[in-house]
């Protein structure tokens, strides 16, 4: 068991990772602000190391933004603050997760219990078979509320959170499914809300939509802020700009070892304040990539 | 709207040749099929209401007296045989449906690629292929032959054959429920349990009710499991844990034997009415799954 091990240390020290972690500009968290606290985490497929040493800090009450090029493992460290990656029966984490002091990966920890701080919205909207009202009480629900005053009360701040709620009012009752993709997708939100996590982690979450409905989602990150903690996965710089706080850059690399086919792995290369990030960049491969001759 | 000059229309009809010839020849083909799949259908139909509705009455459907082969179709009735087919199909069900939903939620959910789940897989395909009467012997030597013969031995005979065809249907309709569902409810801190019963399982209930109730309608219309299990009587035997009882099948397959016009008469009422029971239960089927499906689009 030992020597594969040490192979991959090898591996690592050749990759040369190189990071710069400056402060964002007028902002400086304390300790207690942090709500994810990752160091030297190595996410593995299998055998496959889809993302290699990756360490960052994200604070609460910020839009942190994970941009870059395909491949490079952004989604797969967002899925590895909530757990979502045990889903995946061959996924391995390696290295520490803390999550407001605790250690994610301890096994001692539910991953049920979570995700039910920590809430997830995925690329493609997923409303579930369900009406529009059940779909938001299904989280309230599952955590074993079951009045309805209360349940009502509960859909109706989730849906006017995520600015649906003038739109459905009148059809709470028909299928969560006959919405269009923005509505579909405000609708993930507001049933991500209802459960009130402490982060909201969206994979992509306007991907699928068109610039109002991606306008509409975004003027709501900034509005739900103050009250959660958010974190988003996304392809567009200029959403990365517009919504977040600070923004992490992850690219891919490939280590030219003989005779091994893949071996490709992402890792965090910079993570700042997004303003430093877009305009100062520290690192030439996030020049390149925020300028766009790159990816 | 005056135009000057007069623009020749582009042609945007199929291309003639070989690709429009190709066209036709494919759809004609498949009407064809249609119409060869119709006629054994239609005439498997027109045939039996032709020749048992004459014989179909409310004295038919509830005289408990089985009469003997001999006498004229008008005398006594199939009662005893309707109330077999409920009972007995109906505990098979009872028995076989949550097993086989069950055990196609621990292969799709569960299972994963465990050696257990791989060989429970594997068998139940095994299962499905085997012959009904095998069925029949299996459930005589290790029931039968120490309990007697009992509908509740033809509930257990039929029970065996509709489980592999439950868990074959059922584990279909649960691999269609997309993935990102139950991400979604993960997401909101459900448990596993907890995804698989207010999520997944809701998702496919369409699809497991009709492979269900596909799977009672072919037991329902079963003999040969039946001729080793339930021997037959003359007499509605209401008590399916004990003596032995009969159905419709049985009595399609005893009276079609027979020289007698009265006992042939009554073999087409019995198919006519397995037919009916079959219709009904298909149309309760889609009833249910189109409650179930509301919110699916």
């Amino acid at each position: 068991m030992g020597q594969p091990e040490q192979q991959e240390q090898q591996v690592a020290a050749k990759l040369e990772v190189t990071q710069t972690t400056a402060p964002p500009v007028g902002f400086s968290p304390t300790e207690a602000d942090k709500v994810f606290d990752a160091k030297n985490v190595s996410i593995y497929y299998g055998s496959f190391r889809a993302v290699t040493d990756v360490s960052i800090s994200i604070y609460q009450h910020e839009i942190t933004a994970f941009i870059g090029p395909s491949g490079c493992g952004k989604t797969t460290v967002l899925r590895t603050l909530n757990r979502m990656n045990d889903l995946i029966a061959t996924a391995r984490v390696e290295g520490d997760v803390h999550y407001r002091g605790a250690s994610l990966y301890h096994k001692s920890v539910s991953p049920t219990a979570v995700r039910r701080r920590i809430g997830m919205v995925f690329q493609k909207p997923n409303p579930f078979p369900k009406s529009i009202y059940e779909n938001v009480a299904y989280g309230p629900r599952i955590n074993g509320i079951r009045g309805k005053r209360q349940l009502d009360e509960i859909v109706e701040r989730s849906l006017r959170q995520a600015a649906l709620w003038d739109e459905v009012k009148d059809r709470l009752n028909k299928s969560g499914l006959g919405l269009s993709g923005g509505q579909a997708q405000r609708l993930c939100i507001a049933r991500t809300l209802a459960v009130e996590p402490d982060v909201v982690l969206m994979d992509e979450p306007c991907s699928a939509l068109d610039p109002i409905a991606t306008g509409r989602i975004e003027d709501l990150m900034r509005e739900i802020k103050q009250r959660y903690t958010i974190v988003i996965v996304t392809h567009n710089m200029q959403q990365a700009t517009r919504v977040s706080d600070r923004t992490a850059f992850f690219s891919v690399l490939r280590d030219e070892k003989p005779g091994k086919s893949d071996t490709r792995t992402g890792v965090l290369v910079e993570y700042g304040a997004t303003q430093q990030i877009f305009e100062d960049p520290h690192d030439s491969r996030t020049q390149a990539y925020v300028t766009g001759r790159m990816g | 709207m005056a135009v000057t000059a007069e623009q020749a229309a582009v042609d945007l009809r199929e291309p003639s040749g070989w690709r429009r010839a190709k066209n036709q020849f494919a759809t004609a083909a498949m009407w064809f099929a249609f119409l060869c799949m119709l006629v054994p259908l239609g005439f498997v139909l027109v045939t039996v209401i032709a020749k048992g509705a004459s014989v179909i009455s409310w004295q038919f459907l509830t005289n408990s007296t089985v009469p003997p082969n001999i006498l004229p179709a008008n005398v006594d009735g199939e009662g005893a045989a309707v109330v077999g087919t409920l009972e007995i199909t109906g505990f098979a069900a009872v028995m076989a449906i949550p097993l086989g939903v069950l055990g196609a939620v621990y292969l799709n959910e569960y299972g994963g690629n465990r050696p257990l789940a791989r060989v429970l897989s594997f068998f139940s395909d095994v299962m499905t292929g085997v012959p009904s009467i095998v069925m029949g012997l299996f459930i005589f030597t290790i029931w039968v032959l120490h309990f007697g013969y009992s509908g509740l031995a033809g509930s257990f005979a039929l029970g065996c054959l509709m489980l592999p065809i439950v868990i074959r249907s059922s584990y279909e309709m649960l691999r269609l429920v997309p993935n990102s569902l139950r991400e979604g409810s993960y997401a909101l801190g459900a448990t596993k349990a907890r995804v698989t019963v207010t999520v997944v399982l809701p998702a496919a209930i369409g699809g497991i009710v009709s492979g269900a109730l596909l799977a009672v309608a072919r037991a329902a219309g079963e003999t040969a499991p039946l001729l080793f299990t339930i021997l037959t009587v003359e007499a509605t035997n209401p008590n399916l844990f004990h003596g032995a009882n009969t159905t419709l099948s049985w009595q399609i397959w005893e009276n079609a034997q027979q020289p007698y016009a009265g006992a042939v008469a009554r073999g087409w009422g019995a198919a006519l009415t397995l037919i009916a029971i079959a219709f009904i239960l298909m149309i309760v089927a889609r009833l249910v799954t189109a409650r179930f499906a509301r919110y699916s689009r």
